[in-house]
């Protein structure tokens, strides 16, 4: 973007109205490897893609379990990100020792936003480097959900989203297909969460068991991660829908996808 | 700092009597406050419900009833307020889930030698069940179809063990807990004729207005007939 003499502090206004540091900080977001988010009735279900350093590195952990009926996917800097799942952790934690159930996700969240926003207030903070997806299932309401959180402190709720680089290619995807969410399985969730990371994977690189992920939460099932071995039987479906698809729409053309750096 | 610890009670009140029956909970308190062994109010509601969902009733000190009454109530209006949801959405609290916080209350106090001095029941109707709970000065809890606190332990819950079914209907119950509150009239010295009943179901929770107990056949009663002695009917032994 842009230096001007606006952009040192949080606590200082543009002359168009923008707080520059918090813009800077989304920016972070978007350069973090891609993250998706969907749901249906039943299941909520999030996708990474995980990047590695080298060849000899292993792959940065993107999805977090925050508590049985909590899952976190991350998208910008991995350490603010932990220090919020560490928080959230313990807020659940003192929610069942208080109450005797787990804590409803849009009640952690809102507070989760609340904290982010503070950040964006005062003098001596800078705010969080990170983007998350929520997958949370409320005890009271026995039903699914999935929230976006941003630098600037703003909370979304979603049927279906994605965070991170060439996420855009995600979210065409997950448009055009999330009105089939509700009534998929909880399978068919995760071929489609597989589908929608493929988009999002950089150049020659493709998606693999070593770099993808998988989590679900959901009405009748607690936190689970699916990765490496686990993770190979939906990408082999991945790759029968794919071939199925370019058979169907060989006479269609298709939208040149928008590619987001 | 030196704190005061609470160490005995000193304005109280006596049992609190409820049943689980077929479509929901009914509970029933006196309405005496006894200052020792001085009577000191005949009108004081030992129950009170909770954001229109939850019962709350409690023997022993009053003073820490109100307290936690007070503590209860804010609780239940933020809990309303909390959340984005919560504009288009109510979210209120559950039976349960305030049994539960009211444990940890109790439990936190006792363990600093301060306590409430209460028993205090809790009852309500969700996921469609009724749901029953005691929890004592110590943070001990229990999830029970009959619960009876103070004198009732020992005088009630005998008579409610018996008569007890699970399907029970409403005037079933009614007349139960009012035969059981009799009987803690009749031998609970610090109880009184004046009593409250209370209900919660899958669509109400109200609190009956105080009314009398009909005890005026109380004297009848085998036990209190008293031999008279040979000389006659003046009563002499």
């Amino acid at each position: 973007m842009f230096r001007n003499q606006y952009d040192t502090d949080v606590t200082v206004w543009s002359p168009e109205g923008r707080l520059l540091q918090v813009e800077y900080a989304m920016e972070s977001v978007k350069q973090g490897s891609a993250c998706v988010g969907l749901r249906s009735n039943d299941y909520c279900v999030l996708g990474a893609l995980k990047r590695s350093v080298s060849e000899l590195s292993s792959h940065q952990k993107k999805l977090l379990e925050i508590d049985d009926h909590m899952a976190m996917g991350i998208a910008g800097l991995t350490a603010d990100a932990r220090s919020l799942a560490k928080y959230m952790r313990n807020e659940c934690l003192n929610h069942k020792y208080v109450y005797g159930d787990n804590i409803p996700p849009a009640v952690l969240m809102s507070d989760l936003a609340d904290k982010h926003q503070r950040t964006t207030q005062t003098y001596v903070r800078r705010p969080f480097g990170v983007g998350l997806l929520v997958a949370g299932v409320d005890p009271q309401r026995n039903s699914c959900h999935l929230y976006q959180t941003c630098p600037s402190g703003n909370l979304y709720e979603f049927y279906a989203s994605a965070i991170g680089a060439r996420s855009q290619s995600a979210r065409t995807y997950l448009e055009k297909h999330y009105e089939s969410f509700p009534a998929s399985s909880k399978d068919e969730l995760i071929v489609h969460a597989l589908q929608a990371l493929a988009g999002c994977v950089s150049g020659d690189d493709e998606l693999t068991k070593e770099n993808g992920s998988i989590a679900v939460v959901g009405k009748n099932q607690n936190y689970i991660l699916i990765e490496v071995e686990e993770l190979q039987p939906y990408l082999d479906k991945l790759e029968i829908k794919r071939n199925d698809d370019d058979d169907a729409e060989e006479e269609e053309s298709e939208d040149a996808e928008a590619m987001e750096t | 700092m030196a704190n005061k610890h609470t160490t005995r009670p000193i304005t109280t009140g006596t049992s609190v009597v409820g049943l689980v029956y077929d479509g929901g909970v009914l509970l029933a308190a006196d309405t005496l406050l006894s200052y020792g062994s001085m009577a000191k109010s005949f009108n004081t509601p030992r129950m009170v419900s909770i954001a229109d969902r939850v019962l709350l009733g409690a023997s022993g000190e009053y003073s820490d009833f109100q307290e936690i009454v007070s503590r209860v109530e804010a609780l239940a209006l933020a809990e309303t307020t909390q959340s984005m949801e919560s504009v288009y959405d109510e979210r209120t609290l559950s039976a349960k889930s305030l049994w539960n916080y009211l444990r940890a209350v109790m439990y936190q106090k006792r363990s600093k030698m301060n306590p409430f001095w209460n028993d205090l029941v809790v009852a309500g109707f969700e996921n469609d069940a009724p749901f029953l709970g005691v929890i004592d000065k110590l943070g001990t809890t229990l999830q029970e179809n009959l619960v009876a606190t103070g004198f009732g332990g020992y005088l009630a819950m005998p008579l409610l063990r018996e008569k007890w079914r699970p399907d029970l209907s409403e005037g079933e119950a009614r007349a139960l807990l009012e035969d059981c509150m009799k009987v803690l009239f009749y031998r609970d010295c610090r109880a009184s004729a004046r009593i409250q009943l209370a209900k919660v179901t899958k669509d109400t929770c109200i609190i009956s207005e105080p009314y009398e107990l009909d005890h005026s056949n109380g004297w009848n009663a085998p036990s209190m007939q008293r031999a008279v002695g040979d000389l006659d009917g003046d009563g002499g032994w």
